[in-house]
């Protein structure tokens, strides 16, 4: 063991050195907050799988990819980027290795000061990027997120004021070009009372190179803010993507998100959802669908605070190949949090013989009246079913992408973007094409 | 209907079949013939519905002896979906049921599954909208149908008119109707029952695997079958299904006993 511990420190020491203390910006308190995440990466370790949160995550591989932080040279143009684009939104960030590309982002209209690059919201509105860029994702416990803050350099920012609603979607769209390096995107949400926004936080590679994409996204309600957060997860297949998000809920506010997880070799997305005000809600729907060597884990908490307070959760996993799949699902209902209502479901297909599922509900109730339901199955496409499409005529190859479709289905069609859920449509149908 | 110029569709020589090493099915002999409606009568585990299923193609089943040809082809040599491309239909006992696959999705793809295969044009969404609904007419069925996952929630009586809606669709050669009366009020029975008779023609044929008469009522056979222990113990016309309903099978027991001088 005292290899890998040794391996790790060489990593961790390897991206100390690649950190330089160069001003990322005007604001004085962004360089504090690198600075003292810098100091926490000298603190921390990688974990490994004796670290309960890691135990079926071997994360030791990311050791031997001491891979340097993305540099600007994109050239990217408009017409290698089409195909991520989605139609009838017209509200998009471009980052390109991490790097804010003007020239590709859209902003349908810049005059409001409601969305854009850190540096360009940074005159307007420092007093709130003060107050929440790094007060929802805590560096202290996590390395990635402690790397991802000590790297921070741009970021999407959506900034909503109160009593607004931006009914169309903003698209945050993260382009890895480059391999061999890492690139640390990073986002945050703040939406003022009484505010409405969805927007699609999206992660795509040009090529299946390998790279590291380290990412936190912190998302803040105020009371009665309606927050839609879609997040896609389709990295190269060679990549590693390491991901954190934390929400915080005010009062009455509603929180929905709906993850998918499609790339990656090895993926680990943590997301952290605090009710902290009454009468908040969350639902949190999750898909994960990976193939051939593929590792995906996805780890979520949801902690409520106050009384009150609803969330639903449903995650499911369809793994093929030889691929792993992990899902922790933490519920924490603290003891004046009465009157919690909180149901989870964990569902997973598994399509090969030699594929796997690790699935874990974790609740941890400390108030007396509330009601919390949990339920994880994992099971096979039914040789029933096959059998009954096969005899309307549909291939066996056909019978299984729609059965695996369906399986899909209930999350996919929780997209509220048409084009979006029409692509993901797609690669689901395409998914077991190989058999 | 019986005409003697017509062209045999399917013929079953001594077909024998067997599940996890039971034997099922024990020398079973049929010739259909294109315009003509069929029924096999029998009791629960005399083999009825195991012959459907062995005709569809399930895989649970292994055919251990005997042949089986559609249109002089050997349909034991094709996979399930070759088999219903070529022209064979499966209504089931107990339809499956497709939560996140919306109906008209699934009837569209295994409509232009088979029209492709026939070398004919496939529809669009539109298109084939306007087509199912005229279909649906046939089995009074609601628009609402084709929005509904295949089969979720239906009662047992929407579960079989959607059935014989994807016989409509399909427009096999050869229909094999899996207790489709089974689990239907009699107002159900005379709506799917009248759908059959409207698809019924003189270049298609129908098998009716049925346990009660009340279904032969509505649709008249040719010919009536009595299976008993994986065999076709007596062959008759609709007055034998009659019969059957007043008697009983175990008068069949005892004609055979008779018929072969065994004493009980």
């Amino acid at each position: 063991m005292s290899n890998s511990v040794t391996n790790s420190n060489d990593y961790l020491q390897y991206l100390l050195k690649s950190w330089s203390a160069k001003s990322a910006s005007e604001l004085t308190g962004l360089n504090q907050l690198r600075a003292s995440a810098i100091d926490s990466v000298g603190t921390q370790k990688l974990p490994n799988k004796h670290d309960e949160e890691w135990r079926f995550t071997d994360i030791s591989p990311l050791t031997r990819l001491t891979y340097p932080p993305s540099q600007q040279q994109s050239r990217l143009q408009f017409s290698d980027i089409d195909k991520f684009c989605l139609q009838n939104t017209t509200n998009r960030l471009v980052f390109v290795d991490n790097h804010y590309s003007p020239d590709l982002s859209n902003v349908a209209d810049s005059q409001i000061q409601i969305l854009g690059n850190l540096h360009s919201l940074m005159s307007s509105h420092a007093s709130t990027i003060e107050s929440h860029l790094g007060h929802y994702a805590k560096f202290d416990h996590d390395i990635f997120t402690a790397l991802n803050t000590a790297f921070l350099h741009d970021s999407a920012l959506i900034i909503v004021p109160a009593k607004t609603c931006i009914t169309e979607p903003i698209h945050l769209l993260f382009i890895a070009s480059q391999q061999e390096v890492s690139s640390y995107p990073r986002s945050l949400v703040v939406s003022g009372p009484d505010s409405k926004v969805t927007l699609i936080e999206d992660y795509v590679s040009i090529n299946q190179s390998s790279y590291i994409t380290n990412t936190v996204t912190e998302i803040r309600l105020a009371a009665h803010a309606q927050v839609e957060h879609i997040r896609v997860q389709r990295d190269s297949k060679q990549a590693h993507h390491l991901a954190n998000c934390a929400v915080s809920l005010a009062d009455s506010s509603q929180y929905q998100s709906i993850c998918v997880s499609l790339g990656a070799r090895i993926s680990r997305y943590n997301l952290e959802v605090q009710l902290t005000g009454e009468n908040s809600n969350c639902t949190i729907d999750g898909l994960t669908l990976i193939s051939g060597q593929q590792l995906s884990d996805t780890h979520t908490s949801i902690d409520h605070v106050k009384p009150n307070c609803t969330s639903r959760q449903q995650h499911k996993c369809i793994v093929d190949g030889t691929a792993h799949a992990v899902f922790n699902g933490k519920i924490k209902v603290r003891p004046q949090a009465q009157q919690t209502n909180s149901s989870q479901s964990s569902r997973n297909l598994l399509l090969s013989n030699t594929a796997k599922v690790d699935t874990k509900p974790q609740l941890e109730i400390f108030a007396d009246d509330v009601k919390c339901a949990h339920g994880a199955t994992v099971g096979q496409l039914d040789s029933e079913e096959i059998f009954y499409l096969e005899s309307r005529g549909l291939s066996k190859t056909t019978a299984r992408n729609l059965l695996t479709y369906a399986f899909a289905a209930d999350v996919i069609n929780r997209i509220p973007v048409a084009s979006l859920k029409q692509q993901l449509e797609q690669i689901v149908l395409n998914q077991t094409q190989g058999i | 209907m019986i005409d003697k110029n017509s062209t045999t569709l399917l013929s079953i020589k001594n077909l024998h079949a067997s599940i996890n090493t039971t034997e099922i099915l024990n020398g079973i002999n049929l010739t259909v013939k294109s315009g003509e409606i069929h029924a096999i009568m029998g009791l629960n585990g005399s083999g009825k519905s195991t012959l459907a299923k062995v005709l569809a193609g399930h895989s649970a089943y292994e055919v251990t002896a005997g042949t089986i040809e559609f249109e002089g082809k050997d349909l034991l040599a094709l996979p399930p979906e070759e088999r219903a491309r070529a022209g064979l239909f499966l209504g089931f006992q107990y339809p499956i049921e497709i939560p996140g696959v919306a109906n008209t999705q699934f009837l569209r793809l295994a409509y232009n599954t088979i029209q492709a295969q026939r070398g004919k044009d496939e529809l669009d969404p539109l298109e084939f909208d306007d087509f199912v609904r005229e279909k649906m007419k046939l089995l009074d069925m609601k628009p609402d149908f084709l929005d509904r996952s295949v089969n979720e929630g239906f009662s047992g009586g929407e579960k079989k008119r959607n059935e014989i809606l994807q016989m409509a669709l399909l427009e096999p050669k050869l229909s094999i109707l899996d207790e489709t009366d089974s689990g239907l009020d009699i107002d159900a029975l005379k709506i799917v029952a009248n759908g059959v008779n409207q698809i019924a023609h003189k270049d298609n044929a129908i098998i009716l695997v049925t346990h009660y008469q009340r279904l032969l009522d509505h649709i008249v056979p040719d010919f009536v079958h009595v299976m008993q222990a994986g065999r076709i113990v007596m062959t008759g016309d609709k007055k034998l299904a009659m019969e059957l309903e007043t008697r009983g099978y175990d008068w069949i027991n005892a004609d055979q006993r008779l018929a072969t001088g065994v004493n009980a």
